[in-house]
């Protein structure tokens, strides 16, 4: 018998045991006799069933998770069939099947470094149309997709190409912010652990489409795996044409590598990223110069994030309209969330725009893991805002959770039970912000300081601190040079907002 | 993990760290990983050669060190324990493994043991945030800890 098996290499696997399961696959199917192809894929972003162990069976994948190394001999006993861990087809999964995936389509199906695999599903087919095209119809077919920037700023794509085309220059930089500090969030890694060619494919499209020659991927070293994974596939693209002088043998020359990042939050921030690749300290520039005009060592440089870059293979594989035709208002195409912290079913759920927030976590995320009732959910990142239960029936898009005094951030969901304390997690917002600022701007480096001092008065029962904070909030807000200062505030006052029983209760009980 | 070279060799490496950089477009970074590769961190017997080779001064040297949580100016000790602090890991019960672990070692962030065995570092977010609280020992990603599998890897590295 031979048997086709994939096991994931996703950190989120190989974090809770996905290597001694392959180990024990195929230790198990020597000792058998059995003839085994491991594939090591992504992950399909189930994480709670990680390690999710498939089976390929008449071309049809059969899931089992989570699997334990352990639980290895009882599944080739029971012919990797009929067993207690078994999940049916993979696809039949009711959070698979209500996905829309675009961005993330081939992540958990093939092997990362596989470019064969690569082009066997849709890869490279939205480079070599763009290749038929001339920049600008290239930046038309950007701005009609309707991608703005999923680092948060929500900024829309196809104009910072279009600034960065249109700048005169000798040289000119395509830049991935793959800084992915925010809490709660991890499809960065995620794609580009399980898909790195289609982060290069879009990094490619950019550079001829803009006439930048080189790129850089920022990240960070928190992820090693995607470190690994990422250096690995650029030297592949590299060895097969895709990346170099001649990309595709099209004439244009584009080459790229990774940098890695040294630990600082802010760095996710692209003025202090641009600093940081020059090997600067991370602090944040004043802007204008925009970096389209002058960004990386002076030049007209594209700085987008990891997702909007792999969001562009498949705009050009599909075209613009496809993507377009998906999402809501002014959010258009789909948006990878990632539903994380206290939440029974945790993972990457790639959806068009519009779900509401109360649908992901207690339908799509089944509410919470404790078992508990949910208090609060983060959206966004440390940055976003505390949602309370009366707002859950906000539709996931820019403007719907703006106007709800939050932001969707890199698309992060973190839920929290009962047991939360709201006044510790405003105390935490600002200590984070106290230990990342980069100092530039008094408001962010001082203010976040003494924010922490002031929540720490409002714990003690001192309720004319509470005024205090809010005004040191909107001091931050107004006057911080970035988002780091600036929104650190969202948390802080939405904490605050909508859970005043923490805040004025725990005054209370001191008191007394 | 191999004993690092004395830093009598300090020249000769580091002169054929700066060469694989002469090419690199913002090498001070890369320079400095590299250093820290090396080392295990950065010797201050290292920042009047790099400063020179780029042209930049002490100052602006250690300005950069200095900015950044990942570069240490003395050495870590034989392992390194970093446990996620950010609200992912807080929401799944983060708090109980970060009171754990300093507990258990007895020292508080960025300590070292007596014995030299543990270094304990916070980290804000590994991206494991769905199967919080999650920790890196020596560089590789651990999730779903509790304090029981916390004590199981001190026990793996004997601190």
């Amino acid at each position: 018998m031979s048997l086709k098996l994939y096991v994931p290499r996703d950190a989120a696997a190989l974090a809770v045991d996905a290597e001694k399961v392959a180990e024990a696959v195929l230790a198990e199917a020597k000792i058998r006799g059995t003839e085994v192809e491991l594939v090591r894929n992504g992950s399909r972003g189930m994480l709670w069933l990680e390690p999710l162990v498939e089976v390929e069976r008449d071309g049809v994948r059969h899931a089992f998770g989570p699997v334990s190394p352990r639980d290895v001999a009882a599944l080739f006993d029971a012919e990797w069939g009929d067993h207690a861990l078994a999940l049916g087809p993979t696809e039949e999964i009711d959070w698979m099947k209500r996905q829309t995936r675009l961005t993330f389509a081939r992540v958990g199906v093939i092997d990362p470094l596989s470019l064969e695999a690569y082009e066997a599903h849709g890869g490279l087919k939205g480079l070599r149309r763009a290749l038929g095209m001339t920049g600008p119809e290239m930046i038309e077919e950007m701005k009609e997709s309707g991608l703005r920037g999923r680092g948060g700023a929500g900024f829309p794509t196809g104009i910072k190409w279009d600034t960065v085309q249109k700048a005169q220059a000798d040289r000119k930089y395509i830049v991935a912010n793959a800084d992915e500090g925010d809490s709660g969030t991890f499809a960065d890694r995620m794609l580009m652990e399980g898909d790195p060619f289609s982060l290069i494919e879009g990094m490619a499209i950019a550079g001829i489409c803009v006439g930048a020659t080189q790129g850089y991927v920022y990240l960070r070293s928190e992820y090693p795996e995607a470190i690994h994974v990422m250096r690995e596939a650029i030297r592949i693209a590299r060895a097969h044409g895709l990346l170099g002088a001649s990309v595709l043998g099209s004439g244009f020359a584009y080459d790229m590598e990774v940098r890695v990042g040294a630990g600082a939050y802010v760095c996710g921030e692209e003025t202090s990223l641009l600093n940081s690749l020059e090997g600067k300290r991370g602090v944040v520039r004043a802007k204008p110069p925009l970096p389209a005009i002058e960004g990386f060592l002076g030049k007209p440089t594209v700085v987008n994030n990891v997702i909007s870059l792999g969001t562009v293979p498949v705009i050009f594989e599909k075209g613009a309209a496809h993507y377009r035709d998906f999402g809501l208002g002014r959010s258009r195409g789909t948006i990878p969330i990632q539903i994380a912290g206290n939440v029974k079913f945790g993972g990457l759920f790639e959806t068009a725009f519009g779900t509401t927030l109360g649908a992901l976590v207690d339908e799509i995320g089944g509410g919470t893991a404790s078992g508990r009732p949910v208090k609060a959910v983060q959206v966004g990142g440390p940055l976003g805002a505390y949602f309370p239960r009366a707002l859950f029936d906000t539709p996931f898009g820019y403007e719907e959770f703006d106007g709800e005094g939050g932001l969707i951030g890199h698309a992060g969901v973190v839920v929290f039970d009962e047991q939360a304390d709201m006044l510790g997690m405003a105390r935490f917002a600002m200590e984070f912000c106290a230990v990342e600022s980069c100092g530039k701007c008094t408001p962010c480096r001082i203010g976040a300081v003494r924010g922490v001092e002031t929540v720490d008065r409002i714990a003690r029962g001192d309720a004319d601190a509470i005024p205090l904070l809010t005004d040191l909030c909107d001091t931050m807000k107004d006057g911080s040079l970035c988002a780091l200062g600036g929104f650190t505030p969202y948390p802080v006052l939405s904490a605050l907002m909508h859970f005043p029983d923490d805040f004025h209760a725990r005054g209370k009980e001191a008191a007394e | 993990m191999p004993t690092p070279p004395a830093l009598a060799d300090l020249e000769g490496r580091l002169g054929a760290i700066l060469a694989d950089h002469a090419a690199c477009e913002g090498p001070l970074l890369p320079i400095l990983h590299a250093v820290q590769a090396e080392w295990g961190h950065v010797p201050q017997e290292a920042l009047p050669i790099i400063a020179g080779a780029l042209n930049i001064s002490r100052a602006e040297l250690h300005g950069v060190v200095s900015f950044y949580h990942d570069f240490r100016e003395a050495p870590a000790g034989r392992h390194m324990l970093k446990v996620c602090r950010a609200e992912a890991c807080q929401a799944r019960g983060g708090r109980a493994v970060e009171d754990a672990a300093r507990a258990r070692l007895g020292i508080d962030w960025h300590e070292t043991t007596a014995t030299g065995g543990m270094t304990l570092e916070p980290v804000y977010c590994l991206g494991l945030c769905a199967t919080g609280p999650a920790v890196m020992l020596d560089g590789r990603v651990v999730a779903r800890v509790d304090e029981a599998r916390l004590d199981a890897l001190l026990a793996e590295v004997e601190a």
